[in-house]
């Protein structure tokens, strides 16, 4: 018998950390308590990209999306929705309105583009089958008997496809080097160490349609001539490695993956290997060092690893966003793939749009799409209604992106030439309340912690600056040290051996151009503009606003807050320990931060 | 530390069967490593030199991989994990606060264990759950959204177990 109804719930790492387990098993039990196992389908899906919201379901065919639903809504969806047909109102996502909006109505979803994330939240990741019926390995059917390995490399090259993982290499001229290399053995491998801090395209990806990636690996083994594919991943994420072993075993079930692919002659598996914390095997040659076991170091490129890779093999590495676009290239061909985006970037991107905004997310949309457009239609504006102050994408290796330049197109070129990066796909973006020295500061502290410390201008030079942004935070900087710190970013980018080191001091180039004041406020006078530098802050109480009520007293965690009730309190400056849980608290704006 | 055949042997019959399902793969040593830490919560020396034993590495080399991956322990942590998120989203949402309010209430640093060995506080990388910014984990489970107040609660929550 056919179900009446499906019932997709989001399994994705945020939705079920927010009890979207218990939800589930809550639904599963409803479900039979009621009697309607066998008209509702209860589905696992991927990330719907929403997590702000979470958890999320969406039950088919109406469309109803509903938001925050909690393991206690389970018998009101199944009674009402289910068997009634009648929609919990007060889920739906726009409660104000009244009516079912659609996924494809909300505001977060409709500048959005989805190719990479085109099976994530909609089909359950856990059964090859569902990826099957939408149109999964299709693709890999065609590239064995339709089409001849230069087909498939001029095909990328058409396409315009670039690599994800930050650079923007042409994918298909990677895999031209890789194939055209007369070797014995040759690699294929995927990048999934999303190392960069506030940024989780690739988790979702692995996690919701693992199957894309073994698929477009299996492709460019076929098309380059390997026969052995890894896929290096955060051992972090607990989630994604165990939907990719479970893909892994359904492919080999399925002839998919393993001797004899599809009854032809060709072979090709794939092995999952752990990565285990370390930023800079994002670095492709510190990757390969680190899937032969060893330190991941980086060494010197050329030779790229196409030519002399894993184990002194060619090997084609992209990151997991690069490969899960591959079977829609083939499948839909070249002309499709580059009708979307820009003239230098084809396609669409992923970003993890997180910070302070109201709608955080996974979100994909085209190329050239605006900052304006990501942040206000899609982002639904900054939370709180604070001050848009900037948009942070690159990671630790990019920069800001102010005011003035958010109707800039997105592509890798307008990033760069506005002082940031495309980088993986993190966007951070920042109101007025956060400090810009503060940031950098941050973002030095990371790639210090994560620099290998082989090569002299990474290792001294990272250090350097971080301590000088630290003294600048405490109110001891001088204006020497911005020469100093220009001077040294320059060498860092000149002389380091390899990626990370060459693009860390990126955040201090690009905030120095931009917030210059900023850095001179902690100088010259003294204070932080944001009111976030510790040192810099001092809370003190307005006796004629203090009303009394010791709101502030009992929330302070240290106890240094004194005053009789109904009369002025009085903040002991010794024992302060700035956290600002008082300002937070008062509710006369009787504490001022200054 | 004397030789290894003093002392008591303390990998598993599991860990054995992994080594040996793994040792003629080339670049098996993370692999094993991550197998060793997922039982005991760290590397232990002791296993440090059993593994060196069975897959013939010098024990040097072992050590090199363990310090230089985050991930790998060397200490044993505390019976209940915290974990603070310190990713960006995290960072700007109030990240360093709950790290402030943990040793506040614990009385200890970061990558210390308490002295009665229950907790033990750890600041990770993004765990990719921005959307939930701040985000605690402790033995695993997520918190998010972690106000200085439920950070207190989340503690004693587990002060017992």
């Amino acid at each position: 018998m056919a179900y009446k109804n499906y019932i997709l719930v989001c399994a994705g790492t945020a939705c079920e950390s927010s009890n979207g387990i218990a939800l589930y098993e809550e639904l599963e039990k409803e479900l039979k308590a009621q009697g309607v196992d066998a008209e509702a389908q209860l589905v696992k899906t991927g990330c719907f990209g929403f997590c702000e919201q979470g958890p999320i379901v969406k039950i088919l065919p109406d469309e109803s999306f509903y938001v925050k639903v909690g393991p206690e809504h389970a018998k009101e969806i199944v009674s009402e929705h289910i068997i009634k047909g009648r929609k919990v109102e007060a889920l739906l996502y726009d409660k104000g309105q009244k009516k079912s909006l659609q996924a494809a109505e909300i505001g977060f979803y409709q500048k959005q583009q989805r190719i990479v994330l085109r099976n994530c939240g909609v089909i359950n990741p856990e059964y090859i089958d569902e990826y099957i019926a939408r149109e999964g390995y299709a693709a890999l059917e065609k590239v064995l008997f339709d089409m001849t390995p230069d087909q498939v490399v001029e095909e990328l090259l058409a396409a315009g496809l670039r690599g994800r993982g930050g650079a923007g290499f042409p994918t298909g001229l990677k895999w031209k080097f890789t194939k055209n290399v007369d070797s014995d053995q040759k690699y294929i491998v995927c990048n999934a160490d999303e190392g960069d801090p506030g940024a989780y395209m690739d988790r979702s990806t692995c996690e919701g349609d693992p199957h894309s990636v073994l698929e477009a690996m299996t492709i460019a083994g076929h098309t380059v001539g390997a026969n052995q594919g890894y896929i290096y991943i955060r051992a972090e994420y607990p989630l994604a490695i165990k939907r990719l072993n479970n893909a892994i075993d359904q492919a080999r079930e399925y002839g998919l993956l393993g001797d004899n692919i599809l009854g032809t002659d060709f072979c090709f598996d794939i092995e999952l290997r752990l990565g285990a914390g370390a930023f800079v095997c994002g670095e492709e040659t510190a990757l390969l060092a680190s899937i032969e076991g060893k330190r991941g170091m980086p060494i010197p490129r050329p030779p790229f690893p196409a030519v002399k890779g894993l184990w002194g093999k060619p090997t084609v590495i992209n990151n997991v966003e690069t490969w899960a676009n591959i079977p829609m290239i083939l499948l839909k061909g070249s002309a499709w793939f580059s009708s979307i985006g820009t003239e230098t970037t084809k396609g669409t991107k992923v970003f993890a749009l997180t910070g302070k905004i109201n709608n955080s997310g996974l979100i994909e949309v085209p190329m050239g799409t605006t900052l304006r457009e990501i942040i206000y239609d899609i982002g639904g504006g900054i939370s709180g209604d604070k001050k848009f102050k900037a948009a942070q994408t690159g990671g630790p290796s990019g920069g800001v992106i102010t005011e003035e330049f958010l109707d800039t197109p997105i592509d890798y070129e307008s990033l760069q030439s506005i002082g940031s990066m495309m980088g993986s796909g993190g966007m951070i973006v920042m109101d007025e309340d956060d400090c810009i020295v503060d940031v950098t500061k941050f973002y030095l502290e990371f790639t210090v912690d994560e620099s290998c410390g082989k090569c002299a201008p990474c290792r001294i030079g990272g250090r350097t600056c971080y301590n000088i942004l630290d003294k600048i935070t405490k109110g001891q900087g001088s204006l020497e040290d911005i020469d100093t710190l220009k001077t040294l970013a320059q060498a860092m980018r000149k002389a380091s051996l390899c990626g990370l080191g060459q693009t860390s001091p990126n955040p201090i180039m690009s905030t120095l151009h931009y917030f210059e004041d900023e850095y001179l406020a902690h100088i010259n006078d003294k204070t932080c503009p944001a009111g976030k530098c510790k040192d810099l802050l001092t809370y003190t109480i307005i006796e004629d606003k203090c009303i009394g009520c010791t709101a502030c007293a009992r929330v302070c965690p240290v106890n240094c807050i004194s005053g009789a009730v109904k009369e002025a309190h009085v903040i002991d400056q010794d024992q302060c320990i700035k956290c600002g849980q008082c300002f937070d608290k008062c509710k006369f704006d009787a504490i001022l931060k200054g | 530390m004397t030789a290894v055949a003093e002392n008591e042997k303390i990998l598993t019959p599991e860990i054995d069967a992994f080594i040996a399902k793994w040792i003629d793969k080339p670049g098996n040593l993370i692999m094993v490593l991550h197998r060793v830490q997922e039982e005991f919560g760290y590397i232990p020396r002791q296993a440090a030199f059993e593994v060196a034993a069975a897959l013939d590495i010098p024990v040097a080399k072992i050590y090199g991989v363990i310090t230089f991956y985050h991930f790998f322990k060397l200490t044993k942590p505390g019976k209940n994990r915290i974990a603070v998120c310190m990713g960006t989203a995290c960072y700007l949402k109030g990240g360093q606060n709950l790290i402030d309010e943990c040793e506040r209430k614990l009385g200890v640093g970061l990558n210390t264990v308490t002295e009665d060995g229950e907790f033990s506080v750890e600041a990770v990388r993004c765990i990719g759950c921005c959307g939930l910014a701040p985000v605690v984990t402790v033995n695993g489970e997520v918190f998010g959204g972690v106000s200085n107040k439920q950070m207190v609660k989340i503690i004693e929550q587990f002060e017992d177990k």
